[in-house]
């Protein structure tokens, strides 16, 4: 018995803290990507960068915060410093709208001329990132580390595998229901969230009962430049901030969206979910889990992995590519916003 | 060609910037950027030929360019007789069994349609128990290869054949890797090509940075072979010497003049020969069905145009296009080293490459290869002397003009991103327009 427990706990170490994790901050910046998706109808490249700079401006303040020395507790310093990361984030979106984005809503132009323009968008973010921080490695944790040592875990159950939680995956799991509660209560109760509803709907028909376009797009930025921060220092508080990092994430997050279903927030969440637990399960080596399972004799001595975790982002591919051949829709199609 | 007085003048001007770096800087950084400038060039008419032409968004060319340079190691290198031995045979059973695995998967795809969702299970069963099998026979092959030599091999080689040969190779590598793409992603939303190709030029680059037996991985393979003279042996046939005592500079910068205009003759050989094909292909009834297919994607495949299989085939064309300069780059540089892929360096700079040379128009394309190569370059002792000239009356260790010259550097991508919002903005046709026929 103790052993099934033992496997259990291994597994719940290292895929299923970790792929909570990393899953609520895949959930967050599809949900910006689907966002922008449903109401601005393009697949923004800029996203990663946006949640990059967007960090940026975070441990920036939280910079600020530390050397002014105000503190969080336990809690990671950044929390306080987010209101001000998003603020400035929101800012960045709205002048990129009003002065790159406007002219090709107004000119109505093709999805794909959209993309290379977020391509630009990307390019001066990515510069403007690497310019005001530099390309290097921050780190910004600071508070308790862990929630529940490996150690502490052992002792209290007598297993002989630890369970660690780290704050920042408590955190960020706490965070990520929190923002997407709020994300839902907006949309489904607000007359605003209701207008921009409408607006990914039908556009004309919205336009039409006097929804004013700019209003809502104003809001859709607004909303993405704080799911990208939020999503973006939760990633940074967990692992590391790396400028370039958030470009190689930007897969992962567009994979999510499309398996979700894009323009669908539902979709988004779940799609983030999917891509986190598979990217661990297939490259999570099973040798452990698997001594403790089968008699001694019949241990193995490889390490039962089915894939390197060099190749984690092959796997968000390999899920993107199967459901492009079975369900170009996605697993939530048929429903936006 | 179709070339005016405007256009002729814009190569003139570019040819100006190259004589200038020649007598500023020196006649050596002049030609290795002219080489760069041309393979730049090439990998632009690979992306215009996708984009001007039938309006297919790649961003994945990082990945078909390092298929390139895959290709140029895999042909030239010598193979190493140990590796082969100890795994050659292991590697070549994994292979054959991953093809089988892929053919049964696809049989058993087709012939369950009946099934209903137990066809999704029953594939993904056979995939899987053909995966671990290949697992099974190639993980013990790779690990004996890797263990070969570690210092100077560790990976099973090349084909020891002339580097040249590797230009077509690379080629016909991106253009497999593309049909694999495009049939997945072509014929559905325009951006999924978008993304699949910016996920399979990620996973090129990871494949190759991890596949220690086939690559040596971030180990690098240094020393490829070259298809010019080295400048060593110049400096020591006597005809060479001979030649070089007419020159009033000594025979070091002859002889590494002469290497790089070699190259440059080469590539120059290649740049018109695509840019030949490409004019021609522009100018001929398939190059008119790509535009009206780009223009009005519903009225072409109302006239009777397959539509999906027109953007496979140019996509694989464009795609094929970006290996060879792939490869050629790879020859120029002497080593493969999979790290120094960059999406920013070999996709968007490739892309800002075409948008502001003009999409659609080939010399469009090479004309923004050379500018934006040339400036690429170039912006960053321009970037360190502007950043030193303006903060020239700080005191020497105040805390932001050091950061400012620091980050001089970061300056071009920033500068890069601007000029193509810019280019897009107010000059959307690029300095060289398309014609319109």
């Amino acid at each position: 018995m103790s052993d099934v427990l033992n496997a259990l706990v291994i597994l719940a170490n290292f895929v299923v803290v970790p792929g909570l994790a990393y899953g609520s901050q895949l959930a967050l910046g599809a949900l910006g990507v689907t966002l922008v998706y449903a109401v601005l109808r393009f697949s923004n490249f800029a996203h990663g960068e946006t949640m990059a700079i967007g960090t940026m401006f975070v441990i920036l303040a939280t910079w600020g915060l530390q050397s002014a020395g105000i503190g969080f507790g336990p809690l990671p310093t950044a929390l306080l410093a987010l209101p001000v990361g998003i603020f400035a984030a929101i800012i960045l979106c709205l002048v990129t709208d009003r002065l790159v984005y406007r002219y090709y809503r107004r000119q109505k132009a093709s999805g794909v001329i959209y993309l290379i323009v977020s391509v630009g968008v990307m390019f001066v973010y990515n510069g403007l990132i690497r310019f005001v921080i530099g390309p290097r490695d921050q780190i910004f944790t600071d508070g308790q580390r862990f929630i529940i040592k490996a150690r502490e875990f052992k002792k209290m159950t007598g297993l002989n595998e630890g369970l660690a939680i780290k704050t920042t995956q408590a955190v960020t799991v706490v965070t990520a229901v929190v923002t997407v509660a709020a994300v839902f209560w907006f949309l489904n109760r607000t007359r605003t969230g209701k207008s921009m509803r409408a607006f990914s709907d039908n556009e004309d028909l919205a336009l039409l009962s006097g929804i004013n376009p700019d209003r809502v797009v104003m809001i859709a930025w607004i909303m993405t430049a704080a799911l990208a921060t939020i999503a973006g220092t939760l990633y940074g508080l967990d692992k590391s901030f790396k400028p370039f990092v958030y470009l190689q994430l930007l897969l992962p997050i567009f994979a999510a969206a499309i398996v979700g279903g894009v323009g669908n927030p539902i979709g988004a969440i779940a799609g983030g979910f999917v891509i986190a637990f598979s990217e661990l399960f297939v490259t999570f080596a099973y040798k452990r889990v698997v001594t403790y399972l089968v008699p001694d004799s019949m241990a193995p001595d490889t390490l039962v992995q089915f894939l390197s975790t060099d190749y984690k982002f092959a796997v968000s591919f390999v899920i993107l590519v199967i459901v492009l051949l079975v369900k170009p829709t996605g697993i939530f199609s048929g429903k936006s916003l | 060609m179709s070339l005016s007085v405007r256009n002729l003048s814009m190569f003139a001007l570019m040819a100006l910037l190259f004589v200038t770096v020649g007598f500023v800087q020196s006649w050596d950084v002049s030609l290795a950027l002219l080489n760069m400038c041309i393979i730049s060039a090439i990998m632009a008419l690979g992306v215009n030929i996708q984009w001007g032409y039938a309006g297919l968004f790649n961003v994945g060319t990082m990945g078909f360019a390092a298929l390139g340079g895959l290709a140029a190691m895999l042909v030239s290198v010598p193979p190493v007789a140990g590796a082969w031995q100890a795994g050659g045979v292991g590697i070549f059973g994994g292979l054959v069994a991953a093809l089988l695995t892929v053919a049964a998967g696809v049989a058993i795809w087709r012939r369950t349609a009946r099934l209903g969702r137990r066809r999704y299970w029953l594939t993904g069963l056979v995939v899987l128990v053909g995966y671990i099998i290949m697992r099974a026979i190639i993980d013990p092959a790779v690990e004996a290869i890797e263990a070969v030599d570690v210092t100077t091999a560790g990976f099973l080689g090349g084909l020891g054949l002339p580097i040249v040969f590797s230009w077509l190779v690379g080629g016909i590598f991106a253009a497999g890797a593309a049909w694999v793409v495009g049939k997945i992603s072509l014929g559905l939303r325009s951006d999924y090509l978008a993304i699949a190709t910016l996920g399979i030029s990620e996973i090129i680059i990871y494949f190759l940075k991890f596949e220690e037996w086939l690559t040596r991985g971030v180990k690098n393979v240094t020393g490829l072979p070259r298809p010019v003279p080295y400048e060593i042996e110049l400096k020591q046939s006597p005809a060479f010497q001979s030649w070089a005592s007419g020159f009033d500079t000594n025979i070091e910068t002859v002889a590494s003049l002469t290497v790089k205009l070699c190259y440059a003759g080469l590539f120059s050989v290649v740049l018109l020969v695509v840019l030949y094909l490409s004019e021609v292909a522009l100018r001929s009834p398939w190059g008119r069905m790509m535009r009206a297919i780009r223009d009005n994607e519903t009225a072409a495949a109302a006239m009777g145009k397959n539509v999906t299989s027109r953007h496979l085939q140019v996509f694989i064309l464009g795609s094929a296009v970006v290996g060879i300069a792939g490869a050629m780059l790879t020859t120029l540089d002497g080593q493969f080293n999979p790290p120094t892929y960059q999406p920013l360096r070999f996709t968007f700079l490739i892309w800002v490459m075409v948008i502001i040379g003009g999409s659609g128009n080939n010399w469009g394309a090479v004309l923004g290869g050379f500018i934006i190569w040339f400036f690429w370059i170039e912006a960053e002792p321009i970037g360190l002397w502007l950043m030193g000239a303006l903060t020239s009356g700080m005191a020497p260790d105040h805390w932001l003009r050091l950061h400012l010259i620091e980050s001089a550097a970061h300056m071009r991508l920033l500068t890069m991103g601007l000029v193509l919002l810019l280019v897009l903005r107010f000059a959307p046709r690029g300095l060289i327009p398309e014609i319109k026929r």
